[in-house]
């Protein structure tokens, strides 16, 4: 069992995993990482599971002393990491020691970045999960956001950290650009908004404003014309739901959203485009571009696969060689599968 | 409620079932009688299910299974509702102590009505109240079903911070606060009970699609049970609804 010394906390640090799912029922916001790829793939380079805890960092980066060794990684938005002032690699695994010092030079790209730590966060899991729920106090680091002073423990890793050392992915995944295009499929109120008011959608240009946070992110642009007003008796909202309040400028409900909602639902950014919204800042522009069911899913697939790709890639171990990949395509209990085998040398 | 339920997207990993444009009692007991049997089948790539006023979303892992799969699913299931035999929903009653510093806003109500405190009183228990929905903090149930004699508005300037488990009105709506939070609802009263304790066995007390009643306790009770439920011996007193079953929404 390891620790970690919070120096200072930056603009807003606080412990996610992939969400807290079974309870939306109850009004209880799924939180989680922001950024789920980005989470995703800290955990997968330090060798932890994928749901593992994770400290989500906002803009402006903690400083963080380790009083053990550690091996960690740091993925997602580029706030230029250092460990004792000099600059580390991002999306790679690396060891630190007792005594060494976490700090980040500033934002470069992007707005969220990931820390995964080997062996994963050691706070208590609070109705299935270890984020933190902020609103309700629920979850994470003592229900909060980290504060100067904190300690907190890391559990050990099964692997030995020389093992775990070094391990990388070539290249990210998202550009993280100051213009970010999002995938939207329509619904489930498109039916509310004129044909003017669906044009001026995709046709305009939104720019983020300050009102942007774990909730939700408020655009400024074109006024977004309703048929016949915004309110609607109040439903569920899922991850990405563009909200247009009777202001007529979108709102993008994310991780800690409330669960039901009273304001019509133009659209609802795809799911593999979420991270570049969890990545965007005050002052960004957003364009809308419409997508349908088939391709968002079909991008969820392959996200997939390469996240699978991703954990083979790092997890093989090097005197492993693949000689041939073969795919087949197999039928049971008439349900069709893609089956791929590969060869590897022995 | 609509002849044809809706089947809307919402988003690549949500589908939301939209049974009607209004808050009644029969859309309710639809969403809850699909609710329940979607629970019972234990379909494949279903993550979760959030009912609400007049619809039931439905989160699910396209990984799993595909849209077009689900929507046959449901569509199956909705047509053989009336094969599947719902349990009646539960009455939970919710012990609460009225006026004084627990419910410093009654007098207002009565006021209002041109009632006296104790008839505010009456009327509050002796209504079950349905859950439409639970939201806007965990555990917050939206409930029908409240007498228009103790109906009152809002306070003009809300408070920033009620306590938790405070019972108020707010117009024709009555509800319990489950954790401290700011509002603006008359409150009338108090009750020992959590809505919301994470660390309980079910963190949530109240389920949508069943209903609650409130009865009238002393200071002494109040604290009695404060105690037990803080040492996890109080006893939820629930009954099955009485005289349910004739309009079940499974017909």
């Amino acid at each position: 069992m390891g620790q970690i010394r919070i120096l200072n906390p930056g603009l807003m640090t606080t412990v996610q995993d992939l969400g807290r799912y079974g309870f939306q029922q109850y009004g209880v916001s799924v939180s989680g990482a922001m950024d789920q790829f980005s989470a995703r793939l800290a955990n997968i380079l330090v060798g932890n599971d994928e749901h593992e805890g994770i400290l989500e960092v906002t803009i402006m980066g903690p400083k963080i002393e380790f009083l053990n060794s550690e091996v960690i990684a740091i993925t997602g938005g580029d706030l230029q990491p250092l460990i004792n002032n000099k600059p580390i690699n991002m999306n790679q695994s690396i060891l630190v020691n007792s005594g060494d010092c976490l700090s980040f030079k500033g934002l470069k790209r992007g707005c969220r970045s990931y820390i995964a730590f080997a062996g994963g966060i050691d706070v208590p899991i609070i109705m299935g999960s270890k984020s933190t729920f902020l609103r309700a106090k629920l979850g994470g680091y003592e229900g909060r956001s980290l504060n100067p002073g904190d300690l907190i423990q890391i559990c050990k890793s099964s692997s030995s950290l020389s093992d775990l050392e070094g391990r990388k992915v070539e290249k990210g995944f998202y550009d993280y650009s100051n213009t970010v295009e999002l995938r939207v499929v329509l619904g489930p109120q498109d039916d509310c908004f004129t044909k003017e008011g669906l044009e001026t959608f995709f046709k305009s240009e939104y720019t983020v404003t300050n009102n942007c946070d774990r909730m939700g992110y408020t655009l400024d642009g074109e006024k977004i014309q309703h048929k016949d007003g915004a309110d609607i008796i109040s439903d569920g909202i899922s991850m990405g739901a563009i909200q247009v309040p009777s202001k007529g400028t979108p709102i993008i409900m994310m991780a800690d959203r409330q669960t039901t909602g009273g304001y019509t639902k133009i659209a609802n950014v795809i799911t593999v485009d979420l991270p570049k919204v969890a990545q965007a800042k005050p002052g960004d522009k957003i364009v809308f571009k419409k997508s349908t069911l088939e391709e968002s899913h079909l991008l969820i697939n392959k996200l997939e696969d390469k996240i699978t790709d991703i954990k083979k890639h790092i997890n093989t171990p090097k005197n492993v060689e693949v000689l041939n990949t073969r795919s087949f395509f197999l039928k049971v209990n008439g349900n069709p599968y893609n089956v791929k085998v590969e060869e590897i040398n022995s | 409620m609509y002849e044809e339920t809706k089947y809307l997207v919402s988003g690549d990993k949500a589908l939301n079932m939209e049974f009607g444009n209004s808050i009644t009692d029969e859309i309710n007991s639809r969403i809850r009688a699909v609710t329940v049997a979607i629970e019972m089948q234990n379909i494949k790539g279903i993550v979760e299910l959030v009912p609400t006023y007049r619809s039931l979303m439905i989160h699910y892992d396209p990984n799993i299974i595909s849209f077009s799969k689900l929507v046959d699913t449901l569509i199956k299931l909705e047509k053989n509702l009336s094969n599947i035999k719902l349990p009646a929903p539960e009455v939970i009653e919710i012990p609460t102590i009225y006026g004084g510093d627990y419910g410093p806003d009654i007098e207002n109500v009565a006021l209002h009505n041109k009632i006296t405190k104790e008839e505010v009183i009456k009327i509050h228990t002796s209504s079950e109240y349905l859950i439409y929905m639970l939201g806007f903090t965990p555990g917050f149930p939206y409930l029908g079903g409240m007498n228009k004699k103790i109906a009152t508005p809002r306070l003009q300037a809300p408070r920033t911070k009620i306590p938790g488990g405070s019972v108020g009105i707010a117009g024709e709506q009555t509800g319990i606060y489950p954790i401290d939070s700011p509002g603006g609802w008359q409150l009338i009263g108090r009750t020992p009970l959590l809505l919301f304790e994470p660390q309980r066995e079910n963190p949530i007390l109240l389920k949508a699609g069943n209903y609650i009643s409130f009865k009238s306790i002393g200071e002494e009770e109040y604290k009695k049970i404060i105690e037990s439920v803080k040492n996890g011996t109080y006893k939820y007193i629930t009954h099955p609804k009485k005289d349910w079953g004739d309009d079940n929404g499974t017909n």
